[in-house]
């Protein structure tokens, strides 16, 4: 409803992700959902429309973009399935390391390569260590040319289906968080196995899975950066990450806010379509205030990481925390608007609504944000 | 390599008006689009392009508000947009414009292959591919689905009734695509640069065409009417004893033609 003037540029980005929304996402998000499985058709096609080097820098074949336009492809996708978007964010979570942190013999390896659609993951969060990040128990031990990796990761996107994964991992466990590094181990790396795929309340087009890392053996050329630079990579790329998580929400948001109100527009109850009782329809607005409200929180955030990324963590936090209790807050309100419809699995609004939930949860939780927020306001008020 | 993907512009479904007098589609009404089956002939050619290198060329006939349409195919994979265009090719049939495509097609020369989308959804003929052959006097293959070069003869797998069949061919040759497989979305890094790209346009005169032999007077059949098929549901309510029923219900199955025997 507001007017975000994006560029021509924007424009013919946004009509190119809605168009395969339409034609490669909508169409099979619910029996994706159901069969919990994961298509790569949806996958190719953002790769033949070049959008999976959207932020790859254009000397390796992408097309040198920044968040913002990351953001827009992001939600837009959503919008059709927020399961196929995470697969497709994933891939950047794990590419982000590489774009700020790899050498050009890593870039030149790697981003060529995810720019013509090979998919990414990240590996952060262990059985000990989810909000705790710093209680990462897994070793990566020097041994002359190469690094032997042992541990496991858990809940990690795209296991099993990315070809490369950014593994943080100890190098100095005296250090704790600053004897921490960042690896690039590769599918078919000797002493990589990847675990169960697990079974998902929502986001359930996507992939999940552990990974298991038993003597691993990489060359040293994977570490990226130096040694003991792991924690800052993964606050970093994380800031990237939050930001594009709120876009999902402001995406998934605005397609169940569609969906509930095609329906409130067009169910009769009492002589009149429902929208015209004053419960729903300020139920609406309420909506679509928040939608507006998250989603200039979102693009202001994305622009100020294009522009100034130094002062980004405390604004990445705050984007993601709004606009995913918002997502929640809209797909519930969604399926209650639509009554027995909303909760019926035939309808698209109960999927939104468990696909939601996931997003205050991952890329760190709403709480973890407030956390963030709160320490970053003290910085910035010394 | 040299291919050559004709493209169709069609009237966009559900946009489209008739000439009263001439009972043909009123394209300039419609919003336009892309013939679909013609985007497999397309895709087709994009995987020759990947597997042994060409020069992929899109040529369309049709009026300038189709061009746009060309821009699409660039951001598709085309390297090269061609319009043919002139009011005097207004109204032909398929004799017609496969004369119109084949002076294009002369003028485009030297080609290896020219690919077709099967049929167009608005005549649904499937007649331009082979006729456009005949005008050029080369070889036609219809409804092909896979194309391999081996040691400079090209084979086609293609559908025959209903059996496949492999066809040995040598180039140049004109071919028509069955729609089947995958298509994928525009590139957007073509789409972008597609702004910058002019097609070119060249006109019955640059073609050399015989006005006798475009637009309507080139066009040997004429359109009696246009219509949309009505269908009528006839309703009839059989009661009595149910042996009795049952032969009436029997033979009046007969009388319509829908049981045979008696």
């Amino acid at each position: 409803m507001l007017q975000h003037f994006w560029t021509e540029e924007e424009k013919l980005l946004i009509e190119l992700v809605e168009r395969i929304g339409k034609e490669y996402v909508e169409p099979y998000a619910r029996q994706w959902d159901e069969e919990e499985v994961y298509d790569p058709r949806p996958l190719k096609a953002l790769a033949r429309a070049d959008l999976m080097g959207l932020v790859i820098p254009k000397e390796y074949g992408g097309l040198g973009w920044g968040v913002k336009a990351l953001c827009l492809a992001v939600e837009h996708l959503s919008k059709y399935c927020a399961g196929v978007a995470t697969t497709y964010a994933a891939t950047f979570l794990g590419a982000y390391p590489i774009i700020l942190f790899g050498s050009p013999e890593q870039k030149a390896r790697y981003l060529p390569e995810i720019a013509k659609g090979r998919l990414c993951a990240f590996a952060l969060t262990e059985p000990q260590a989810g909000s705790d990040a710093a209680a990462i128990q897994t070793r990566a031990q020097k041994e002359g040319d190469y690094y032997i990796l042992n541990g496991i990761k858990q809940w990690i996107t795209n296991g099993g289906i990315a070809d490369y994964y950014v593994i943080i991992a100890l190098t100095d466990p005296k250090k704790g968080a600053r004897g921490a590094s960042a690896f690039v181990v590769e599918r078919g790396d000797p002493g990589l196995a990847v675990g169960k795929k697990e079974k998902k309340m929502g986001l359930r087009a996507s992939v999940t899975t552990e990974l298991f890392f038993t003597n691993c053996r990489i060359p040293r050329e994977r570490l990226l950066g130096r040694e003991g630079l792991g924690f800052i990579l993964a606050m970093k790329t994380l800031d990237y990450a939050r930001v594009g998580a709120g876009a999902q929400a402001v995406g998934l948001a605005q397609g169940a806010m569609e969906v509930a109100l095609r329906h409130a527009r067009h169910r009769i109850q009492f002589g009149q379509p429902i929208y015209h009782f004053q419960a729903v329809s300020h139920t609406f607005a309420e909506m679509a205030m928040r939608i507006e409200a998250a989603r200039a929180l979102v693009y202001q955030c994305a622009q100020a990481l294009d522009k100034a990324p130094k002062e980004s963590a405390g604004p990445s936090a705050m984007a993601k925390a709004f606009a995913t209790d918002v997502a929640m807050w809209v797909t519930e309100r969604a399926v209650q608007m639509m009554g027995g419809y909303g909760y019926m699995r035939d309808f698209p609004a109960e999927k939104m609504m468990r696909d939601a939930k996931c997003l205050q949860i991952y890329e760190g939780t709403n709480e973890i944000q407030r956390n963030v927020i709160a320490r970053e306001l003290l910085k910035y008020y010394r | 390599m040299h291919l050559i993907v004709c493209l169709k512009p069609v009237p966009k479904p559900g946009t489209v008006k008739v000439d009263p007098k001439t009972h043909t589609l009123k394209r300039e009404s419609a919003d336009l689009i892309l013939n679909p089956p013609d985007r497999y002939a397309l895709e087709l050619a994009l995987g020759l392009k990947e597997k042994y290198g060409a020069k992929i060329t899109a040529l369309m006939m049709g009026p300038p508000n189709a061009a746009p349409l060309l821009k699409e195919a660039y951001a598709l994979g085309a390297d090269q947009l061609v319009l043919l265009s002139d009011r005097i090719f207004a109204g032909s049939d398929t004799l017609a414009t496969s004369y119109i495509l084949a002076q294009g097609l002369q003028k485009l020369s030297p080609f290896d292959l020219v690919l077709m989308g099967k049929a167009s959804i608005d005549g649904e003929t499937a007649q331009v591919g082979p006729e456009t052959a005949a005008w050029l006097g080369l070889p036609s293959l219809t409804q092909v689905k896979s194309l391999v070069l081996e040691q400079g003869r090209w084979v086609a797998r293609r559908v025959f009734e209903r059996i496949e069949e492999e066809v040995e061919f040598r180039a140049p040759a004109v071919l028509t695509v069955e729609p089947e497989g995958e298509l994928w979305p525009p590139s957007l890094k073509r789409w972008l640069a597609s702004r910058e790209i002019k097609e070119k346009v060249f006109s019955a005169e640059d073609l050399g065409c015989n006005p006798e032999l475009c637009g309507l007077s080139g066009s040997p059949t004429q359109v009696l009417e246009v219509f949309s098929p009505t269908y009528e549901g006839e309703r009839e309510v059989l009661s009595g004893p149910p042996e009795e029923v049952v032969d009436r219900l029997v033979s009046l199955l007969q009388e319509r033609g829908l049981l045979k025997g008696g």
